[in-house]
């Protein structure tokens, strides 16, 4: 227990965690902000306007649609007939339903609809800077010698790196739960004043409440994974190395080369698919070469659907691969 | 007496792709006590390696060891709260004060924080202990590192060449803190270049030499044992110093001419000296025994004594066959 806490005390006086955390919550702030003042509240007089512009806007397609007509009717004959239909009859007709008074609308902030992609951006962002943290953490007592110093205290190696790791995580999972609290509030906040909250009914509340869990979970995994990989190799820079080399290979560069490659489903190289449908539940790859025709004379491509289960299972796979790892590599590794 | 610290056959070998170096060669060492025992060797013959692989550090390929009674490294969690070590200038975390970094480790071993600003005050860093680690000298890295080792209040204190970056006065500082530690029933065991100061403050030593011991005991005994004191021997008349030496050498001397004296030894008494001259009608006006001192006597254990006109090689020692890359 006294290493735990003394772990804790180490983390949080860590300058550069304050520094990161600090980023996040101005990040954070700034979408919030941002949210604010891009969204407005529907009232009558903003519906009526729109419905107006909707009207004013079909009347000038009505008008300019029969000038159209006139113009083709006059150009049968001349060469300028070939600019126009062979029977002026086909001459676009505006309808009604084209001009929807709801397209004419402000932005509106519309809780249930935008609130998950807010959850999904939050968790991005809180996930890369646990993995700094993580990395960090670790890394920088591996490179200054701090670690071998510890180990001269408290000589069990598996439990020096495991109570790390769990102080690590334990703080991790407090701060993205305060976040994740002050974001919901914070957001539902601003669909009160810019927006609705009408359609949360308690299911929608449950399902955001399981949407932050699981962003929670892949904080923790960024933590732990960025940990494990400083850990394995000694050093901070060594997870961002990895990292790096993952976005830069794996995702940009084997992607480019599927694609060009014509190879199907190449966006289930991306990890963005894979975050999606953790996120959202599912997430859709499409195949953009096949084509099967349908019944209307169209052509519908391949879908493949990647299911929240098959992210989890691949996302906790990747955890217990570079943590354990980390842990055997400590155990059996001298340290000099 | 008993032992603290016992080491016995302890091998190591390092593996890296250039192939293989014994750094430790079925090396023995034994601690008494309430002793402070200086742990001698040249450059790379295997002080580090084996503090390390007390503690724990890393894994040895034979040997036992104990400390305190109890073997290691299997009860190493036991005993690590009784030993305090410092290896090789250890590095800190640059960004923290000294008093961080010595109230986390005394968070982590269960030591009460009020022992922190003993351990300052007792290594002279009590009115820099605010300041960042980084921005410290290499002495005051030094003494934090001895203050981390004294954290705990062990039984037994490794040091592993505490003087390094030290100022003349912290020299002389922890000479005098370890005689007091001594006093106070702990065991220090020191590891250092500085053999005047080994002889000074230390009860007994152990050579090490490409990871082997190659003496052993109380510096006393050591010097004993293993100097051949020598014997300056000045005549009467310069003119006679030759031939003299070819006489002293026919008595089976071992013999150093210098310009106006001869150096003799390998005699068991010095009237042999004496004797064999005065056979010859040469009178001797000076005959003084020169006593070795524990560098003298490293640099022939260890084989390491400079020779002119080459430069010796960190790896060329008494036993540089034993060393050396090999498969
Ligand atoms: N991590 C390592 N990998 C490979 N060889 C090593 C390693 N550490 C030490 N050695 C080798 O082991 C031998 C003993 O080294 P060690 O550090 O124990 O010497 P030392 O007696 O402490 O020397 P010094 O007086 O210079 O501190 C040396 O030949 C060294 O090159
Ligand atoms: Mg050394």
């Amino acid at each position: 227990m006294s290493l735990y806490t003394a772990e804790t005390r180490r983390l949080g006086k860590r300058r550069f965690t304050k520094f990161l955390l600090g980023g996040v919550v101005l990040v954070l702030i700034a979408i919030a902000v941002g949210m604010f003042f891009a969204n407005e509240k529907n009232t009558p007089a903003t519906v009526a306007a729109a419905q107006a512009k909707a009207d004013s806007e079909y009347q000038a397609a009505v008008r300019q649609s029969a000038q159209d007509k006139q113009t083709c009717v006059a150009a049968q004959g001349t060469p300028d007939a070939s600019n126009w239909p062979p029977s002026c009859d086909d001459v676009y007709q505006p309808q009604t339903s084209d001009f929807q008074a709801a397209w004419y609308m402000p932005a509106t902030f519309d809780f249930r609809e935008q609130f998950p992609n807010m959850i999904t951006a939050m968790a991005a962002i809180v996930a890369v800077a646990a993995f700094v943290i993580g990395a960090s953490f670790v890394g920088a007592e591996w490179a200054s010698g701090g670690m071998m110093n510890l180990l001269l205290w408290r000589p069990r190696r598996l439990q020096v790196l495991g109570t790390k790791l769990g102080a690590l995580l334990v703080a991790l999972t407090g701060l993205t739960v305060l976040l994740s609290a002050a974001w919901t509030g914070a957001f539902a906040l601003i669909a009160g004043l810019r927006g609705s909250l009408d359609s949360m009914t308690s299911g929608a509340w449950q399902s955001i409440l399981l949407m932050e869990l699981r962003g929670l979970a892949v904080v923790l995994a960024a933590g732990a994974i960025g940990f494990g990989l400083a850990s394995i190799g000694r050093h901070t820079a060594v997870a961002m190395g990895v990292a790096v080399g993952v976005v830069v290979l794996l995702q940009f560069g084997l992607y480019i080369v599927l694609s060009m490659a014509n190879v199907g489903f190449a966006e289930v190289v991306l990890a963005t698919t894979w975050g999606t449908a953790w996120m959202n539940k599912t997430a859709t790859v499409t195949d953009w070469n096949s084509c099967n025709f349908s019944g209307n004379g169209g052509c519908t491509p391949d879908e493949l659907i990647v299911n929240w289960p098959a992210a989890g299972g691949g996302l906790a796979a990747l955890l217990v691969v570079v943590v354990g790892i980390a842990l055997w590599t400590i155990r059996s590794r001298d340290i000099t | 007496m008993s032992a603290v610290l016992e080491i016995a056959g302890l091998q190591k070998t390092y593996r890296s792709r250039k192939g293989v170096r014994k750094a430790l060669d079925g090396f023995d060492m034994v601690v008494e006590a309430g002793q402070v025992h200086g742990f001698l060797g040249p450059n790379g013959s295997g002080k580090t390696t084996t503090l390390r692989t007390l503690l724990g550090l890393i894994r040895p390929n034979g040997g036992r060891m104990a400390i305190l009674g109890r073997e290691v490294p299997q009860a190493l969690p036991e005993v690590a709260g009784s030993v305090g070590a410092i290896v090789e200038s250890p590095q800190f975390f640059g960004n923290f004060s000294a008093q961080d970094t010595l109230s986390l480790l005394a968070d982590a071993g269960g030591v009460p924080r009020t022992r922190v600003f003993e351990v300052l005050e007792l290594v002279g860093l009590r009115d820099r202990s605010k300041d960042r680690v980084k921005t410290y000298s290499l002495g005051m890295k030094q003494r934090l590192a001895v203050a981390s080792a004294l954290l705990k209040n062990p039984k037994l204190l490794i040091l592993d060449e505490p003087a390094n970056g030290l100022d003349p006065g912290g020299i002389r500082e922890m000479r005098g803190l370890m005689a007091g530690l001594a006093e106070s029933g702990m065991t220090v065991l020191l590891s250092s270049h500085i053999l005047g100061e080994i002889q000074l403050i230390c009860d007994s030593v152990t050579i090490i030499a490409a990871g082997r011991r190659v003496a052993a005991g109380s510096v006393a005994e050591v010097l004993a044992t293993h100097a051949s004191t020598s014997l300056r021997v000045r005549l009467e008349a310069v003119s006679d110093l030759t031939s003299s030496a070819a006489a002293l050498r026919d008595a089976g001397a071992q013999v150093v001419v210098e310009p106006d004296h001869l150096m003799v030894s390998g005699l068991a008494q010095p009237s042999a000296v004496t004797r064999t001259l005065a056979e010859r009608g040469v009178y001797v006006s000076e005959l003084s025994p020169v006593t070795a001192d524990l560098e003298s006597v490293f640099l022939e254990l260890t084989g390491t004594a400079p020779v002119e006109g080459s430069n010796r090689q960190v790896d060329q020692t008494v036993m540089a066959q034993a060393g050396g890359w090999g498969r």
